[in-house]
């Protein structure tokens, strides 16, 4: 029953994000257009987390990394002619795969604030690396000559095709990330979180199952790390840099972890309402810092676990 | 290679260290006893800063400067405990994250609000400027060799303080088992909120220090920050000693690599190479030394013990 309902509320929503354009078209205001389409893809970043975050119970801060390692994927083989989404867009899933591996290999053989700070510390490493090598932008960052091709009609140049390919991409996602959940592999994460002790004894290789997720989230942040490069058709270290990562990870947190529609809820509100605030003043984070910390305080189910018939947790 | 130059260079690695230890100070004994995460302690540290450039203007005196800002900074840290963290160190690590992240966006607007986004310019104290001859030939900013001087005898102090002094007894009481402490009828949220104000000051008097060195500007204090996370991983988390060893290879290592990574490079591959590949290994180099020790030591260098 609860399975049903949480379907129909995802279908909903992807009905609603897949609305948006016309409604823009109708009130001849293309900037939500554009808004939404970062929504989505920060959705895509959170969604990555949350496996770890909210399903596997491990506190990555770094998450921003594998965005800018996205990014750097899909910019340098522009730089060198190479446009084509095909060859950038898996190369982005690779790289930042690979990453993970070797980040969540050392990390995941600590844990608690450790990993926290280890995780956090990694990221900042690779901020610092994009910002000294010139060749490849520097502190300033690049612009992208074109976005990336994917060839027949789909050009991404059209502010339409890419919205619809970006949630065509954040609807596969919450398809196969539901099914993976629901699967051994998903199940074995969530023992893990609970309790990783009795997994370990009743015979699971539990740090295999946690660094496989790790990679996977990672691959996942790589992708939303590409599409980030096409919307700002720019690329800066700064898509690296740690804000980045407590960014996402409050997304997570204010549309509920453990949860697949949870980010991409908190995604649009964080989104959304830094849009509110930041047209309103300049000093919108001063407003931003103290409400977190009152979401931190008083509602830690997020704004999925206010929602009716929310607070059951996904799975 | 020139010696003189390295010893300089090792000085300044030594500097850095000390700076880094009076973070680290503070960070480390707030999670070894309250088993709290405190990334806002970057902001605290840049408070320090800002508030040291703010007294200096109003008073005109450094001494006094100094001994408001560290003053206002232990305010603020205590204030800031009482009101916002105290109730959160029931909750797990991750609520600890987000709340104080949530902080360094407050604290970092505020200044921005008070004092501008651009960097504000710190000068060092006409009686602290000029150079002293340490070796013949070597001449090393009085500024800086104050610092360290000023780390070391801080580092001292605290040691004295906490294995000597009553406080320190208590503090070290809290950290192994606080339910037993407060049944034994002392003041644990007191003690913690003076152990919070307590870190607040060490970072503000790095911060203070720090401004005529670095800049002085908004955000300030995370730059710091990350590189006091790795010190207090490699050193072991709750603990001062590892703290201060920490601090001092860090610092060592960083001041190091910069200077020397890209000429020893050269040596090695073209220069246009090691132009290119030198900085970015330098920056690499602190986060590749913390790996290195977490690989062999998972808890770090000098693990406290807790029970």
């Amino acid at each position: 029953m609860a399975r049903r309902r949480r379907a129909l509320a995802m279908l909903a929503a992807l009905a609603a994000l897949a609305a948006i354009p016309l409604v823009a078209g109708l009130v001849n205001q293309p900037f939500y257009l554009d808004l939404f389409r970062r929504i989505m893809i920060f959705a895509i970043a959170a969604v990555s987390l949350d496996i770890i975050l909210g399903y596997g119970g491990m506190v990555s801060f770094g998450h921003a990394a594998y965005l800018g390692i996205g990014a750097y994927a899909v910019a340098i083989p522009a730089l060198h002619g190479v446009h084509s989404a095909w060859v950038q867009w898996p190369l982005a899933m690779a790289l930042s795969g690979l990453a993970a591996l070797a980040i969540g290999a050392i990390s995941l053989r600590t844990s608690g604030v450790y990993f926290i700070m280890i995780t956090l510390a990694f990221a900042q490493m690779l901020y610092y690396v994009g910002i000294s090598i010139e060749p490849w932008g520097g502190d300033d960052g690049m612009r992208l000559a074109r976005r990336s091709q994917l060839g027949g009609p789909l050009d991404l140049g059209d502010p339409h095709v890419f919205y619809y390919v970006v949630l065509a991409i954040l609807a596969v996602l919450l398809l196969v990330g539901d099914r993976v959940i629901q699967a051994r592999f998903g199940t074995v994460i969530r023992a893990v979180k609970s309790n990783e002790p009795r997994m370990r004894a009743i015979g699971f290789s539990t740090l295999r199952y946690k660094l496989a997720a790790f990679v996977l989230a990672g691959a996942v942040g790589g992708l939303a790390g590409a599409l980030l490069a096409n919307q700002t058709e720019y690329l800066t270290p700064s898509y690296m840099h740690w804000t980045r990562s407590g960014d996402i990870m409050v997304m997570v947190i204010l549309g509920g972890m453990g949860t697949l529609a949870g980010p991409v809820l908190g995604a649009a509100a964080f989104l959304l309402l830094e849009n509110v605030l930041s047209a309103w003043t300049v000093h919108w984070q001063a407003i931003l810092g103290p409400l977190l910390v009152l979401v931190v305080l008083y509602a830690r189910g997020g704004l999925w676990g206010l929602l009716p018939g929310g607070a059951s947790r996904d799975g | 290679m020139n010696w003189l130059l390295v010893v300089e260079q090792c000085l300044n690695g030594l500097q850095l260290g000390v700076m880094l230890f009076l973070m680290a100070a503070g960070l480390t004994l707030v999670f070894g006893i309250m088993n709290f995460v405190n990334l806002a302690h970057g902001s605290l540290y840049m408070l320090g800063a800002y508030f040291a450039v703010a007294f200096l203007k109003w008073t005109g005196s450094f001494a006094a400067s100094v001994v408001l800002a560290l003053l206002a900074t232990l305010v603020v840290g205590m204030l800031v405990e009482v009101i916002a963290l105290r109730t959160l160190y029931e909750r797990d690590h991750l609520d600890h994250v987000l709340a104080t992240f949530g902080l360094i966006l407050f604290f970092n607007e505020l200044v921005a609000i008070a004092w501008g986004r651009a960097a504000l310019f710190a000068s060092v104290p006409p009686a602290l400027g000029g150079f002293v001859e340490i070796l013949p030939r070597l001449r090393y900013p009085v500024y800086r060799a104050v610092i360290i001087l000023v780390g070391l005898a801080v580092a001292l102090l605290l040691y004295v303080v906490v294995s000597r002094t009553r406080l320190g007894m208590l503090i070290r009481a809290g950290a192994s088992n606080r339910t037993m402490v407060a049944a034994l009828g002392v003041n644990i949220r007191l003690l913690y909120t003076v152990v919070f104000g307590f870190g607040a000051a060490l970072a503000g008097l790095g911060g203070l220090m720090a401004g005529p060195i670095y800049t002085v500007q908004p955000g300030m204090g995370e730059e710091i920050l990350i590189e006091v996370l790795v010190v207090i991983v490699i050193g072991g988390i709750g603990s001062i000693r590892g703290a201060l060893v920490g601090a001092v290879v860090v610092g060592m290592v960083d001041t190091l690599g910069r200077a020397f990574l890209k000429p020893m490079l050269a040596t090695v591959v073209s220069p246009a190479a090691a132009d290119s590949a030198g900085p970015a290994l330098a920056s690499m180099s602190i986060y590749i030394l913390m790996a290195a020790v977490l690989y062999f030591r998972p808890q770090g260098l000098f693990p406290a013990t807790r029970s």
